[in-house]
């Protein structure tokens, strides 16, 4: 008996484990990309150790990818030779780590997946026990290939009802975001249940996982289900571990009715600021940027899409497809051709400018409307530019109208 | 003498070192561009042996171990903080850096002269004579500590079983994974 995230690391070690235990276990996927694995490639020199599951690793290049700059090239140099010198074939190029790795079936349900990237929870949607840690711990990963943990305690969201017109998974995770606070769930799992989870798609789940670290949880955690294993069907990932909450105790629970909620804004800096994007309407605003490991899906472009067709937006807008699979289905559904008409910049996959250092860099007190994860001061660009956080439709209303916009005005 | 130099709430480790400036891993350059926006002057006044006092939640964010690198390079002895993100935390006790959680960090005066006590996990604010005390470490984090480092753990015990100590249950037979 226990939360998902007991169960997920109990089925793993094969005893029952309950939060507030120190763990060793053994990791299923070690992720670096490009400007963390020099860092780790460091720290396995100075640990005098090779990978030992070379099969299990995996490079990505989506930071700063193509390079922007001589020192980025360098980083990028630096991470394929420690590819090509540790025997790792996985080396993606294709998008953001926390979509391409479930894309390609490197990961599976039950599976623990450790990551040099804060967002790695995103791969939570897939029922895996998915964390970051930082350039030490995952050297660790790669050289034992385990890690230790503290068996967290859980949070849940119980979700139930149906989302209104207009209102998508990006409004609900800032509802829960705001609710829980920026530390509400520091050092702990969120498990995301309730009668609406069926209905998300593995897109919306991977949204309001990937935002369980700015609640500042260790994952961000649903069980997977048939919608889980019908989206990695053919993907060759691995055989699940499907395990479910069982009698589970919770330190908290939320609870939460689709019905009611609207489209939400995030404000500059904070990311628990959410509150309705009607109460802020009007402010004017210098960029949009649609993409990111949290919204730069296919149902993400679509939204925009649906929205801006037929129209030129008023402000410079930038959209980045998460991965190449996402960038050939919104071509192919005819997503790009329409936003691209509409005068968006469409770049290639990555994390784009989500970081501030290329595609869209933020100048002294300009002001974006975002569908990132994260408000930070100074994120994308000069310290005094504001980053507001919204919803793919949310961020494609306010291109059209160069100010922040409910998209239920557009519809 | 040693100074504080203190910041608010919710410190992320965009702020500690910004992504424009962490396209390396050089300690020095990442230690020149510590809190570069946050507060300019801080790199170039640190001096080795001061302290950082903050409220909640310090190293928020990403996962960047640079953030601890730059720190470090500055010459920060501790981190005391109300409370700290779980992986600078574990960023910082894997790197050897002193963190500290101390409820009143946040209270501590910018500037004041302040003596550490590492092995006591004290401080003591000179002018006023507060002795502030602080939370013992968890204890995976004293162990990996008592190494200098988790590499060194790792080296010391050929695996992490050491973080755990004897209640540790080492990884499960090659059969299951």
């Amino acid at each position: 008996m226990g939360t998902l995230a007991e169960e997920i690391l109990s089925a793993r070690v094969g005893r029952q484990l309950i939060a507030g235990e120190t763990v060793v276990v053994p990791v299923d996927v070690v992720m670096s990309h490009d400007t963390t694995t020099a860092l780790v490639a460091e720290g396995m020199a100075d640990l005098g150790r090779g990978v030992a599951r070379p099969d299990r690793g995996v490079v990505v290049f989506d930071h700063i990818t193509p390079a922007a700059t001589v020192a980025a090239a360098e980083q990028q140099q630096r991470a394929r030779k420690f590819a090509a010198d540790q025997g790792i074939a996985n080396l993606l190029t294709d998008g953001i780590s926390h979509q391409v790795l479930p894309e390609h079936g490197l990961i599976a349900p039950g599976d623990v997946v450790v990551g040099a990237d804060s967002h790695t929870v995103t791969m939570g949607a897939f029922g895996a026990f998915a964390t970051g840690m930082g350039s030490t711990d995952v050297a660790v990963a790669y050289a034992t290939g385990e890690s230790w943990l503290r068996v967290p305690e859980t949070v849940a969201v119980q979700i139930d009802g149906m989302f209104p017109t207009g209102v998508e998974a990006k409004d609900l995770i800032l509802e829960i975001v705001r609710r829980i606070g920026s530390d509400g769930a520091r050092y702990q799992s969120v498990e995301y249940c309730g009668s609406a989870i069926a209905q998300l798609s593995i897109g919306d789940r991977m949204t309001l996982c990937n935002m369980a670290v700015e609640m500042g949880a260790k994952v961000g955690l649903i069980a997977a289900d048939d919608a889980t294993l019908s989206w990695l069907d053919g993907r060759g990932s691995r055989a699940p571990r499907l395990v479910q909450a069982h009698d589970p105790g919770y330190s908290r629970v939320e609870r939460i009715e689709l019905d009611g909620l609207e489209p939400m804004v995030a404000s500059s800096p904070r990311v628990d600021t959410g509150r309705p994007v009607r109460e802020l309407a009007g402010m004017t605003i210098d960029q949009v940027f649609i993409g990111t490991c949290t919204n730069g899906r296919l149902a993400d472009f679509a939204a925009a899409a649906a929205i801006l067709e037929g129209h030129q937006v008023a402000v410079r807008t930038v959209a980045v497809p998460a991965s190449r699979e996402v960038y050939m289905a919104s071509l192919r559904a005819g997503y790009i051709e329409t936003l691209v008409a509409s005068g968006v910049n469409v770049e290639s996959p990555g994390c784009g400018p989500c970081l501030g250092r290329h595609k869209g860099v933020l100048g002294p007190g300009e002001r974006a409307v975002t569908t990132m994860s994260r408000n930070f001061r100074g994120r994308m660009g000069d310290p005094s530019s504001e980053i507001y956080l919204a919803s793919p439709a949310t961020a494609a209303a306010s291109a059209l109208t160069g100010h922040l916009t409910d998209p239920r005005e557009i519809r | 003498m040693a100074r504080a130099w203190r910041f608010g709430d919710f410190v992320n480790t965009d702020q500690i070192i910004p992504g424009r400036y962490n396209v390396t891993t050089n300690p020095g350059e990442l230690g020149r561009s510590c809190f570069i926006e946050l507060r300019p002057e801080f790199a170039q006044q640190v001096r080795p042996g001061d302290l950082i006092v903050a409220g909640e939640d310090f190293g928020c964010g990403s996962s960047r171990e640079h953030a601890v690198i730059a720190i470090q390079a500055a010459g920060v002895a501790a981190v005391l903080a109300a409370s700290f993100a779980r992986i600078f935390y574990r960023n910082a006790i894997n790197r050897g850096l002193p963190v500290l959680e101390c409820s009143l960090a946040g209270t501590v005066e910018d500037g004041a002269e302040v003596e550490l006590d590492p092995i006591r996990g004290t401080v003591r604010e000179l002018a006023t004579d507060r002795l502030l005390t602080t939370s013992p470490l968890p204890e995976f984090a004293t162990r990996i500590a008592l190494h200098g480092g988790v590499l060194e753990l790792v080296r010391a015990h050929g695996s992490l079983n050491g973080v755990c100590g004897p209640s540790c249950d080492p990884a499960l037979p090659a059969a299951s994974q």
